[in-house]
């Protein structure tokens, strides 16, 4: 049943290896300088102030939220766009009811403002 | 245990090996092994050329189009700019960070190279060169391109640097923002065709230019364009390279990597845009069909004719803001994919274009 997916994961097996290769290679053929200056991060030249874990804005978050929430529902219209041809005038009315819940979410979303990037 | 090689008699060179190696008496799953290894190789060495080849393309384009010459010195026109960059790269010190997280920095470019990597297996590059015809090709494919997305937050959370952080965040951001609107575009050629599978899609559309998606339907115009506004975003381009927004960001996600490293998110960044171009080949462009030229030849120039479409937005478009970047996707591209749907759904219904 799954014959057809093996290729995947020769794929994946060998882009591994080759990624592995290549981080070795240019580790052994590098050149290797220890100034101390170098390691730091570049942050334009100022040395780094504070830390990079200070939370972030929750704007980041809503996006990541909202975007599980439509394509989730996108996804979902994949397998009525498989069998829409046998559903008949049943499956677009179904459809229409989808996509009008969704339709309600949206608007309230935009009214909320969490669309709204500033 | 017996494996079925999937296409061995899809591609012949694949059936001559498979012939060969049988004839040796190696056992089964043995040979299965040997052939689908060769066949990841192939599609390495083809992919790496290609890669080799856009990069050199792009500076060409960019050149000629800001009246420069670009890349001169190596071969004709500087023809193996790109392979001598590469084997400049790969010379270069692998700086590491010293306060880098070591294992989330070690795995974004692998992550990155990988999931670049993965989407080929179901692109058919030509009649019956495919790797495997698998029956949920194009959501596989959508499945596996966001990868990418992961690789690039890893990259910006691993260097422990500000605007690496940044970069990443806002690329996750925006490629999970204009996902929403690709998908939705996607469907619409789905809905028409009934099927998922890559050669089911093609198949779909031969006979003639009259018969590719873009022209054919009436709503195709619409999805196309959606679809490659997404993907230009998708593939993380200018104007939506947002995360590596070089007069803000330094470089974005991939400030603190070097090397090799660097060389393998630049390389999955052009192997990235040859998937969204590849893939709206084959969802509105008829795929590999064409007359007179091999099908492989087909499917490689129309790939190429898109490709030259996301360099032309690149050098003739200035970047957005980041809040128009994303108020664009939702406030625009969503509302207008699901009302795309609605129409596609209504025509299809309607029975004016079975």
């Amino acid at each position: 049943m799954f014959e057809t997916f093996y290729p995947i994961l020769f794929l994946v097996l060998f882009a591994t290896f080759l990624a592995f290769m290549l981080v070795a290679f240019s580790i052994i053929l590098g050149r290797r300088t220890s100034l101390g200056k170098k390691f730091q991060a570049y942050e334009c030249g100022i040395t780094p102030e504070g830390s990079t874990k200070d939370p972030v804005p929750i704007k980041f978050f809503q996006v990541a939220i909202l975007f599980l929430l439509f394509d989730i529902e996108v996804i979902f219209l994949y397998p009525w766009a498989i069998v829409s041809r046998q559903l008949g005038w049943f499956g677009f009315i179904e459809m229409l009811v989808f996509i009008v819940i969704l339709l309600v979410g949206y608007f309230y979303v935009l009214g909320r403002g969490a669309l709204k990037w500033d | 245990m017996i494996w079925p090689i999937a296409s061995a008699e899809l591609l012949p060179l694949f059936s001559y090996l498979y012939e060969l190696l049988e004839s040796t008496g190696l056992p089964q799953p043995w040979l299965a092994v040997v052939v689908y290894t060769f066949l990841a190789a192939l599609v390495f060495g083809v992919l790496s050329l290609l890669a080799l080849f856009l990069v050199w393309w792009e500076r060409k384009i960019a050149a000629h189009i800001q009246q420069r010459f670009g890349p001169m010195r190596h071969g004709w026109h500087g023809w193996y700019q790109t392979i001598m960059d590469a084997v400049k790269l790969l010379q270069k010190e692998d700086i590491r960070v010293a306060t880098r997280d070591k294992t989330v920095f070690f795995w974004a470019p692998v992550v990155c190279f990988v999931a670049a990597f993965l989407a080929y297996v179901t692109i058919p590059f030509g009649e019956g060169l495919i790797v495997a015809d698998l029956n949920i090709g194009i959501l596989y494919i959508m499945a596996v391109t966001t990868f990418t997305v992961i690789s690039l937050l890893m990259a910006g959370w691993g260097s422990n640097n500000k605007y690496a952080l940044l970069g990443g965040m806002r690329s996750a951001a925006q490629v999970v923002s204009y996902e929403v609107p690709m998908v939705a575009s996607i469907l619409v050629v789905v809905l028409f065709v009934g099927s998922l599978s890559m050669v089911d899609i093609v198949q779909a559309q031969a006979g003639g230019i009259w018969n590719w998606y873009i022209f054919r339907l009436p709503y195709g115009p619409i999805a196309f364009c959606t679809y490659i506004i997404a993907a230009t975003a998708e593939a993380n381009r200018t104007p939506f390279d947002i995360p590596e927004a070089e007069q803000e960001l330094v470089a974005g996600f991939n400030v603190e990597y070097s090397g090799m490293k660097f060389a393998m998110f630049f390389l999955a960044e052009f192997v990235n845009a040859f998937t969204v171009s590849a893939i709206a080949v084959i969802l509105f462009f008829g795929g590999w069909h064409g007359a007179l030229l091999p099908s492989w030849m087909w499917f490689l120039g129309k790939t190429f004719g898109i490709v030259l479409l996301l360099m032309l937005f690149r050098w003739t478009y200035p970047r957005l803001r980041v809040d128009q970047l994303m108020e664009f996707s939702w406030k625009f591209l969503v509302p207008v994919t699901f009302a795309n749907i609605i129409i596609a759904a209504w025509f299809k219904y309607a029975g004016w274009y079975w």
